[in-house]
């Protein structure tokens, strides 16, 4: 008779095993939506369009990075015609130039996805700066 | 089913061709149709073969000597230790310990900056002069052979650079150094900056830093923040050019470097 140990077992066993999903239902919620700045969303276009942005921004700041610090190439100009400066803080054309906001830009995401990257420990946000 | 010999060499050349023929189709493909980005330098920037930095010690009085340390390290974010972290903005921090120092550029005796030309009889105008000490950019940097990361390196024109992202902070570079020109983060710098200029990055805990010949300031077509408020005590320019400024300083006047006889051949040079 030991259909009904197994049973049971089983049921606890299905049970412990979907109570993530359980435990998440109703309590987790949508991705958020990075917000864009007023001059971002004048500036319609950025670096490379909007998927590949989402996409592989990390691997673009990467390239810029090296680009600027080993080759002292600064300036890049993107296959969608427009002119950028490879920085991610400093300056007009660089990327918080426009994106003016790292916290409804940047750290939604990153905050939502558990993603902690360290550039913030030396690059500086002129919000920051000025609090 | 049953396959002869010749059928299998026969379907086996022709998956071979296509193989072989998926690249060549790939980059006729793609070539034409999509353009590359394009990285460049900006129009105004400053370039040289080979950067090199003559200090007039004539010129240098105490008080200009100050001016330069402060302006160099008011650009680059460099922390004083012996200023009082804002308690409100950075909580937390542990107290200071006086005896660290992160420094680029800074003045020193003529006995601690040459020591090989040091003497008993030294003329005495000498005992009292700043003398301004900094990374003299050698030709071979005995730091860039020292890093195992090539975090700092060497570039094109002359300038030993670091990468902030690349350093692991093993500190070989600063035990390679004959000059003391870098110094260790131990902690945390960005309370101790007094005020953060926006045009540049802070440091982390756990790097190495030192001079970067301004090279975010060339970029730009600017000089030096040393040169600017230097009132003419500093010059920086191409060695390589016979036609350049430095050039026509060091053809006039007699200049030392400093420890010449280890070979690392700095490219800053004092008039004397």
């Amino acid at each position: 008779m030991s259909k009904n140990a197994i049973m049971a077992g089983l049921v606890v066993f299905v049970a412990m095993a979907l109570l993530p999903f359980w435990y998440n239902i109703g309590g987790s919620s949508a991705a958020p939506e990075p917000e864009l700045s007023a001059k971002a969303k004048a500036a319609k276009k950025c670096v490379l369009d909007k998927f590949d942005m989402r996409a592989n921004h990390m691997t673009l700041l990467d390239e810029w990075r090296d680009s600027v610090v080993r080759d002292s190439d600064r300036m890049y100009e993107s296959t969608n015609g427009k002119s950028f400066q490879m920085s991610l803080s400093t300056g007009e054309e660089s990327c918080l130039g426009c994106h003016t906001d790292k916290e409804k830009f940047c750290d939604k995401c990153h905050t939502y996805a558990s993603v902690d990257p360290y550039c913030w420990e030396c690059h500086t946000t002129p919000k920051e700066i000025n609090q | 089913m049953k396959k002869s010999r010749r059928s299998f060499l026969k379907a086996a050349s022709v998956t071979a061709l296509g193989i072989g023929a998926a690249p060549v189709i790939k980059a006729v493909a793609s070539s034409g149709s999509v353009a590359a980005p394009v990285k460049t330098q900006k129009a105004e920037a400053l370039t040289a073969k080979r950067w090199g930095m003559v200090i007039d010690t004539n010129k240098l009085t105490d008080e200009v000597a100050e001016n330069i340390v402060h302006a160099c390290h008011k650009v680059h974010n460099v922390p004083d230790f012996d200023h009082e972290p804002d308690a409100e903005k950075y909580p937390n921090t542990r107290p200071v310990n006086k005896t660290q120092e992160i420094k680029w550029i800074w003045e020193e005796h003529f006995d601690h900056a040459f020591p090989d030309k040091t003497d008993e009889f030294l003329a005495e105008k000498f005992r009292h002069l700043p003398f301004l000490v900094t990374c003299n950019h050698c030709k071979n940097a005995p730091c860039v052979q020292a890093c195992p990361t090539q975090a700092t390196f060497k570039r094109e024109d002359g300038i030993v650079i670091m990468d902030f992202h690349r350093c692991i902070g093993c500190r070989f570079c600063m035990a390679a150094c004959p000059f003391g020109s870098r110094s260790f983060n131990f902690r945390d710098p960005r309370p101790f900056v007094e005020e953060v200029t926006p045009d540049f990055p802070t440091r982390t805990k756990g790097v190495v830093e030192k001079c970067n010949f301004c090279a975010e300031r060339l970029a730009k077509g600017q000089q030096p923040a040393c040169v600017e408020v230097s009132e003419g005590a500093i010059t920086v320019g191409d060695l390589e050019d016979p036609a350049s400024k430095v050039r026509e300083l060091l053809a006039e006047n007699y200049t030392i470097r400093r420890k010449q006889e280890l070979g690392t051949e700095p490219s800053v040079y004092y008039i004397m």
